[in-house]
Order: structure tokens, then sequence, then C-alpha cells
């Protein structure tokens, strides 16, 4: 049996949210990737923003395609329903089970594999649906569980592990996702707690389709010289125009910055996401800048990260369908029915 | 069994074809002549062969008007209304001996000449549409309405029925009603005028449609799927599957909006493509809703990795494959039953798919409410196959009925107490014996939470590579399938200790049925069956192992439903002999007679 259940042990030293569960509490089974994968430090970030949201673990539904990254789904909040699909597909059962109850809250792990070559067609529309989840995309430029062929992601000249240069233009998940409208865009790098762990939060705060593009190395067959999607690349290679705080609903806004520097978005459950600007002529609710900014910087290999991108005012997948604000699952039968008696009525337009 | 009666055969007992250009409006004059002879009291049976195509193609529609109340095909022509001058030669050819035309004899043509064993009736309709009508629309449109006004002079349809239909078509634009009147009117004079009316081919005022409606499957299928409680519909547009959604929306907008609120009850999905539409499907029934797809058969081919992970991973899911002819694009708007084998085993490992065969509308609308009923039931992909001939025509149904005290079969689904009072929960046990697992849904509390995959996991919900955990979770699927045979809608046995019988499936329970009574009357009798559900139960088994001789009958080329019987059933191939019906157009009784008297003829069958 490949699967490994993680021993729970009571720690009363380990300190507590307001639903008296701790960190280990959203924690899944016990990872089978390899050791150093970056794909292991995306599941604790999402592990720590869970937790420190206070969400209750039944509250979240888990879903993946096929992949290394895909298999994490299994290896945080253990508490939650999970779901890993079909490879590149995740986003149909994602949006399936949506509409059947919007009430929840919908983490969606995939990879550059599964989301921008198999699965480039389901993510595009998903996109373009503004389905309320966050789709977090751990991007290592190669697919490794079926051993390291180039992906979609991986950028002109980068070179195998054997020493082949991939010639073809990459898919950058970040430009894509700006040109058909998501209404969140987030990007990443598994190796940045500080800047990861509040995207999340705010991610799973938005109303609306959340991305998040994490540069996350594969340290067996993308993590080498010459390669632009290992911890080393990325590390030099990554600049913030932003940084992003979350805060909670209920908290005061108390951090202190010049004026003109701080941006407060207030999201839809009434937290906010608190943003400072590290360049000052960067808006990122400006979506033709952001989107020319990020290519600018790519010419010159540089990872445009933080929240690049927010909309909070698009309608949501849920508000064009204009469905009722109870979850689809839970409308009594007797409600959906029409019944025998209104049944000559309609038959009485086929005569 | 109704019997042929043995008044003037001619009377309420013959067959109207219109040939006409789509596009040209020609649907609702035709329509509308079917929609008066069944208000008159006369069963009808409609055909409509349409083209892949939006506007100019050639199109035709047939009319049977059958007192004895059958439900196929005529398979021949007595009146053809030749409008379309493209196929004008071939539909004079079509018409039998004695039977009459009636073209547009504006412009004389010399084809008309071709024939002296059938009456023909020249209407300028052309010339009077430009006499009395503006505008080069109105006057296309008019024509039609037209011919429908000298037909019902000819086979003496109630010109006050046609007023009231039309009024009710057009309640909203009293004008149009005028207009309309005005050109059957027209048609209606010239013909009294011109010719001895009515014809011995006739309409006579009969009782035998009350407490019965017109309508196609692919609408009854809808209702069904609102009745049934599905929430969600997920969808790409594919002919001849479209019209089920289009129904199932405007079922929703006048039935599932909350008169308070103004919200919805419901989702409707279009998606990017059927890979997305069944993957909307598996996550919402997942989740815990009734959802259901149309498609048709290329879409089935694009769901099946989708289907397998359903069948796997055990999540219901209702599918309506609404079968057009293949392979690949095929004939989009011609009728076929050659999708059995793709859905019985779609997807690639080893999975079984339960699938239900409903004959006509109103098993359209039983079945899609069983459908959704075994789909949670049995946790797993249920197939509803219609066909074109039945998704898209107007058949005559029995008022369709309803029971206050259904209630949905939710199937093995853990309540919210369930899950409290538990202390673990494991996903695929089978405490029961009958195959079927429990689940339960998202949202409810940590210890229902379990993890769903299509790769390989143990009877406790975890990944394994193990074999004998793997081969455990298979063994169980078998077992399950195995119960399906027993709930899925049993096969309709007509045994009369006939040594021969037909087994069947589908919309040739029309034809087969009308075959079986021409048959008796020439001294043959043959027991019937017809499967309406697969896995198939002990009933199908029984059937062929006491019949001496098994007639297939099916509409596909290469014998789809005879292999699945071979496949699934102890039956011994050598008994089984097929009669096929696969041009695409619906099958009439005569090619099963034919076929039955042909295999008696050589010593086939005693
Ligand atoms: C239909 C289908 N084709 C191919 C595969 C094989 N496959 C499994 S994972 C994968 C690539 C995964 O790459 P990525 O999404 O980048 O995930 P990573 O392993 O890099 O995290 C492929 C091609 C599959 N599972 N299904
Ligand atoms: S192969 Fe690469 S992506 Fe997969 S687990 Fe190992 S390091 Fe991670
Ligand atoms: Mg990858």
């Amino acid at each position: 049996m490949s699967f490994i259940s993680k021993p729970k042990v009571a720690n009363p030293s380990l300190p507590s949210n307001e639903l008296g569960l701790n960190r280990r509490d959203y924690e899944g089974s016990m990872s089978t990737l390899c050791a150093g994968c970056g794909h292991d430090s995306v599941t604790a970030a999402i592990v720590q923003a869970a937790y420190e949201l206070a969400l209750p673990p039944q509250s979240v539904v888990k879903l993946s395609g096929i992949g290394c990254s895909s298999k994490t789904t299994a290896y945080f909040v253990a508490g939650a329903h999970g779901f890993n699909a079909v490879h590149g597909r995740m986003p149909s059962i994602a949006t399936g089970a949506n509409a059947a109850n919007r009430n929840l809250r919908y983490i969606g792990v995939s990879g550059d594999g599964d989301s921008l070559s198999i699965g480039v067609g389901q993510l595009a529309h998903v996109i373009r649906r503004n389905l309320d989840m966050v789709y977090i995309l751990e991007n290592n430029g190669v697919y490794g569980l079926t051993k390291g062929q180039f992906s979609a992601s991986a950028d002109i000249g980068t070179k195998s592990k054997k020493g082949e240069a991939n010639e073809q233009e990459p898919i950058d998940p970040v430009l894509l996702a700006l040109a058909l409208g998501a209404s969140f865009v987030a990007r990443s790098f598994s190796g940045d707690k500080e800047q990861l762990v509040p995207l999340i939060k705010a991610g799973l705060s938005h109303s609306g389709f959340a991305i998040i593009d994490v540069l996350s190395p594969c340290v067996t067959f993308n993590d080498h010289e010459g390669s632009t999607k290992s911890y080393a690349y990325v590390r030099e290679h990554s600049e913030a125009p932003v940084a992003a705080d979350y805060v909670a609903p209920q908290r005061e806004i108390s951090v202190s910055y010049a004026p003109g520097e701080l941006l407060p978005v207030t999201m839809h459950d009434g937290s906010s996401v608190l943003l400072r600007k590290l360049d000052p002529d960067y808006d990122p609710t400006d979506r033709a800048q952001a989107a020319a900014y990020v290519q600018e910087r790519a010419m010159r290999n540089e990872y445009v990260t933080g929240l690049i991108y927010v909309d909070q005012k698009r309608r949501d997948f849920h508000a064009r369908a204009n469905t009722t604000d109870a979850a689809l699952n839970s409308v009594p039968f007797e409600r959906l029915c029409p019944g025998a008696a209104k049944l000559p009525r309609i038959l009485a337009s086929f005569r | 069994m109704p019997e042929r009666a043995s008044a003037s055969p001619r009377v309420n007992d013959f067959s109207v074809k219109f040939a006409t250009v789509n596009g040209s409006g020609s649907t609702s004059a035709n329509s509308l002549v079917m929609k008066a002879i069944f208000r008159m009291g006369v069963p009808v049976v409609s055909k409509n062969y349409f083209p892949s195509n939006i506007q100019g193609l050639p199109t035709w529609y047939e009319i049977r008007v059958t007192r004895d109340g059958w439900r196929a095909r005529a398979g021949s022509v007595d009146i053809m209304v030749a409008m379309n001058a493209e196929t004008y030669s071939s539909d004079v050819r079509e018409v039998c001996a004695g039977g009459c035309l009636i073209y547009d004899s504006t412009w004389p043509s010399n084809t008309l000449l071709a024939r002296d064993d059938i009456k023909t009736f020249g209407v300028p309709f052309a010339q009077l549409c430009n006499e009395n009508f503006e505008g080069a629309r109105a006057r296309t449109l008019m024509k039609n309405i037209m011919y429908a006004g000298a037909l019902a002079a000819l086979i003496d349809l109630d010109l006050e029925v046609i007023r009231t239909l039309l009024a009710e078509t057009f309640a909203k634009k009293p004008a149009l009603v005028e207009s309309n009147m005005k050109a059957i009117e027209i048609g209606y004079r010239y013909a009294k005028e011109k010719f001895a009316c009515p014809l011995a081919t006739r309409i006579e005022r009969m009782n035998a449609t009350a407490g019965h409606i017109m309508i196609d499957g692919n609408t009854a299928a809808a209702l069904g799927c609102l009745y049934a409680g599905a929430t969600v519909g997920a969808w790409y547009p594919i002919t001849p599957s479209t019209s089920l959604m289009d129904a199932f929306r405007s079922l929703c907008a006048r039935h599932r909006v909350d008169p308070k609120t103004g919200k919805n009850d419901y989702v409707i999905v279009q998606a990017e493509d059927e890979l997305a539409a069944i993957g909307i499907v598996i996550g919402a029934s997942w989740n815990g809703v009734r959802a259901f797809t149309p498609t048709s058969g290329p879409g089935i081919s694009l769901m099946e990795e989708f289907l397998g992970l359903a069948y796997y991973a055990e999540v219901p899911a209702v599918i309506f494959d609404v079968q057009r002819v293949g392979p690949s694009t095929g004939m989009p708007t011609r009728t076929q039953q050659c999708d059995l084998l793709a859905c019985a085993y779609a997807s690639h490992g080893d999975t079984r798919h339960v699938m239900l065969f409903p004959d006509s509308p109103e098993e359209c609308f039983q079945m899609a409410v069983k459908a959704f009923d075994l789909a949670e039931r049995l946790q797993t992909p249920v197939f509803v196959l219609l066909d074109l001939d039945i998704g898209m025509n107007d058949w005559m149904a029995p008022d369709f009925k309803w029971d206050d005290s259904y209630q949905p079969d939710r199937g093995k689904m853990l309540s919210d107490e369930q899950v409290a009072g538990l202390s673990k929960f494991h996903r695929y046990l089978d405490p029961d014996g009958d195959g079927i697992p429990y689940r339960t849904l998202p949202g409810v509390s940590p210890k229902a939470a379990y993890f769903t995959r299509g790769s390989g996991h143990n009877r406790f919900g975890v990944y394994t590579e193990d074999s004998a955990e793997y081969q455990d979770v298979m063994d169980r699927l078998t077992r399950k399938f195995a119960t399906a045979a027993r709930l899925v809608p049993p096969a309709i046995v007509e045994s009369r200790g006939a040594s021969a019988g037909i087994v069947s499936l589908g919309s040739c329970d029309a034809p087969v049925r009308e075959a079986l009574a021409i048959l008796r009357r020439s001294g043959t009798a043959i027991d019937y069956l017809r499967v309406r559900g697969f896995p198939f139960g002990a009933e199908v088994e029984e059937f062929l192992a006491t019949h001496q001789a098994i007639f297939v009958v099916e509409q596909n080329r290469d014998a789809q439903l005879r292999s699945l019987l071979t496949l699934e059933t102890a039956v011994d191939k050598k008994k089984l002999r097929s009669i096929l019906h696969y041009n695409g157009l619906p099958m009439p009784a005569v090619c099963i007679v034919d076929g039955i008297n042909s295999a008696m003829a050589t010593g086939v069958a005693a």
C-alpha cells in the first residue's frame, strides 16, 4: 500500500485558531512527493492559510487533475472532501460541484501540464465563467509525473536535464488569465511563504475565479543550471510590484504607510487585502497595464509576482446564472417538482 | 392491438408528404395540418426529414393518418405536396399508384406528364400569393400556408379547427392570424372551385385522440428531468439533442423561478465541449444534485475518459444520447440506433454501463425520472438512449401521468444525522451485499470526508497499487452490475408460445408491432420481447432460451443489439438472425415483414 497515513499526535502546545483547531488539523495524509519538491511547500502554505482563516474543514472542497501537483489535494485538510479528476479536466468538475453547492470553498490544485497543455481549454473556460474558486497552478516547467518532458510553460532556451533546449513559445498562465478576463490574478513562488500565504487567503476571500501561478520547482527533473524554473533561478529573477497583506473581516487596518502607497481592496466576505505598492506606478486594478507590465518584465527574464490584478466587481458564475442563494443540493424536492396538479396545464400546450 | 378496420380504406388511413425548401416557413404549415387532423380526433404519425443546414436545402415532412393508431412511418406516399422544384421529379416518382399530387401550377412543368397513374392538382400558389400579398418574404411564407388551405379542401379538414390553431399559435400577434387565415382560405377556395372536393382519400372526424398529446421525445425527456428534480444541466449543442436542453430551459423558466426572490432553482451551463459537459454533470452529481447532459454520438466519443472515472469512482450521472447516423459526423439529421456498444462499454478498462431504451416520448418522460433514480441508487452513469426519430419527431402519446407520492431515490447517501452517528466513514464498503457502497456529501462534517479518485483505490477509498485491494473493488463493481440488472425496467414480453420471437428495442417498437399484426393476419405467429434496460434481466435470458429462432430487429449496420445479446447472455449465437435498417430514415413495418417472410421461406424459422 503506497498510502502513508500520518499519525495524529495531539500537541496541546500548538496554538489554535477561532475554531479551536491547530495547524495540524489542516494537514492531510503524508506526501509521497520527492524530498524538496516545491509542491510540498505549496501544500504547507495552503494548510497555513486554511488554519489562519479558521475554515471549518468540511466547508472546503479540494479538486485537482492528474500530476505530482494534482496529488497534493490529499495532503491538506483531511476533513474536506477531495476529488482527483482526470488529467486536465478539474475545472469542469469544479464547475459542477460549485453549481450544486455555492456555499463551500473550492480549492483547485493543478500543474502546468494539467493546466496549460491537456487542460488549457478547460482552464480558459472556467476563467470565462468566473467560477468562485481558488485555482493554484503549481508551475515547474515540466511534466513531473511522467518524468521530465517539457511542459507548455517551459521558456524558450530553457534546457532539459538531458540538455535539449526548448524552442517553443511558452504559455504564461498569468498573461493567459489576464487576456481571458480573470478577476484575480497572482503569481508567487513555493519558496516564499510570506508572500504565498496571504495570496491564498485573499484568493479564498475573492468572489470569483482567483488564479495563483506558483513557481514550484521540480527538484528531480527541472532544478538544474539552464532551467528557468529552478529554485536558484526563480529566487534570482522574481520581482513584486505590490505586496499583499490579508486582513480578516473583523480586524482593523492598523498598519500605517505613506499615503498613496496603500491600496485596500475590500473582499466579498468583508475581509480586505492591503496592497502595498513597491513600484509606485503600478496599479493592480488596471488590467491592460498589468498585462503590459508582466510582459515587459518577462522580456527581461523576470517573473512578476504578488497580486498582479484584482477586480472585485465582476459578477461571478452564480450571479450571472441568477442562482438561488441556498445550495442547490439543499433545495427540497417539493420545490423542484411541479407535481401532478400542474401537469395538465403543461400537457395542454401539446394538443 | 388495433386491427385494420374494414371500412373504405382511404378514409383516415393514408399518408401525405410535403416536399419543401428548408427555412421557408413550411414547418409551421405542415404542423398546422398535422395538428388539425389530430384535433379532429384522428391519430397521426409525423416525421420530419430535414437537412443539416439552415436555409435553402430540400426538406420533407410526412404525415401518416392512421385510424388504427399505428405509430410507425408509413413507408409509402398517397398524397404528395410537391413545392420544391429541385426535388420535383423524384417526389413525383414516390407517389404510389392511384395517389395524388398537389403542385404549384404557376409555371407549367413537363415532368408533370411523367405519370398517368396518379391524379394531379395544380394550384397557382405563387401567382395567387403575388396577387394577394405584398413583399417577397410574405409571399414565400404565405405560399406555404396556402398549400395547407388547398390540402384542407381536398382532404376535408375543418377550417374552424385550423382557425383555432392559428389563434393559439399567434395569440400575441392577432394580425398574423388574419393574414395566415386569408392565405388558407384562398387555397381552400381555389381547390373547392376547381376540383371535386373532398377526395375519397380524406379525413372524417373520429374520437381517437382524446386524452392524448402530440409531443417529441426530447421535450418529454426534459419534462422528466424537471419532474425528477434535476437542477444542473450541462451541454454542448449537437443535433438531435439540442431541443432537449432548450425544452428544459423553457420549462425551468416557467416552473423553477422562485416567485419571491426571482432567483433560479437550477443552473444550465453551456459548456465549451462535451468533455466539460460530462465533467460538470459528474461534479454536480458528486456534490448531491441531480444533473444531466443531453448529447449525441460524437459527444459520447468525447466523454469516454470521464465516463470511466464516474464508473470507477462511482459517481452518478445521467446522459441522454439522442442517437444520429454515424460514424463520425455522419448524417446529423437522420436517425439510427448506432451507439449501443459505444455506450455499453464506454471508456478504457473494464467498464460496463447501465442503459435505458425508451420506445416513445411517454417512456422518455418516465425513463428520465427512472434514470436519475438508478444513477443515484447505483452511483454510476446511466444512459438514456433515444434516437432522432423519438427525440425530434412529434408522436401521439397518452397524457403523461404523475404520481405525487413519488419521492426521488437518492440511494445510499448518508444524511447529516447518519453522519453524526458515525465513528468513521469508509467510502467503498459493501455492508448490504448488493455491491453498492454508501456515500456522503461535502459540507456536512469532517468525519464524512473522503477522497474521490480514478486511480487505484481500496475499499476504504484510499489510494492503492496492491493487486488484491484493486481486485476487491473491481469484483464488487461486478456485483453491483448484477444488482443493476434487477433494477432496470424489465423487458416487455409478449409470448403466446410461438417458437420464433422478435427481440428489439427503442423506436423499433412501432414498426415491430405493426409487422406482428400483419404477419398474424397471414397466419404467422411470432412472440416479442422489447428490451428496456441494460444489463439484461433474467426475463431476457429466458426468452432467448425458450425460442428456437430469434429475429433481432434494430437500426444499425453492425447488429449491435445482437452483439450485446451474445456478449451478455448465454444465448446460442446461431439462433439470432438480424433484421437491420440503417439508411437513416425511421424503420417502416414492411422492412420487418419482408425480413421475416423471406427467412420463413428459406426455412430458417418455423
Ligand atoms: C489522458 C492522459 N494522458 C496522459 C497522462 C499522463 N500524465 C500524467 S501526469 C502528466 C503530466 C503532469 O504534468 P503537470 O501537470 O505539470 O504536473 P507535475 O507532475 O509536473 O506536477 C501526464 C502527461 C494521463 N494521466 N492522462
Ligand atoms: S518529480 Fe518533480 S514534481 Fe514530481 S514529486 Fe518529484 S520533484 Fe515534485
Ligand atoms: Mg509540471
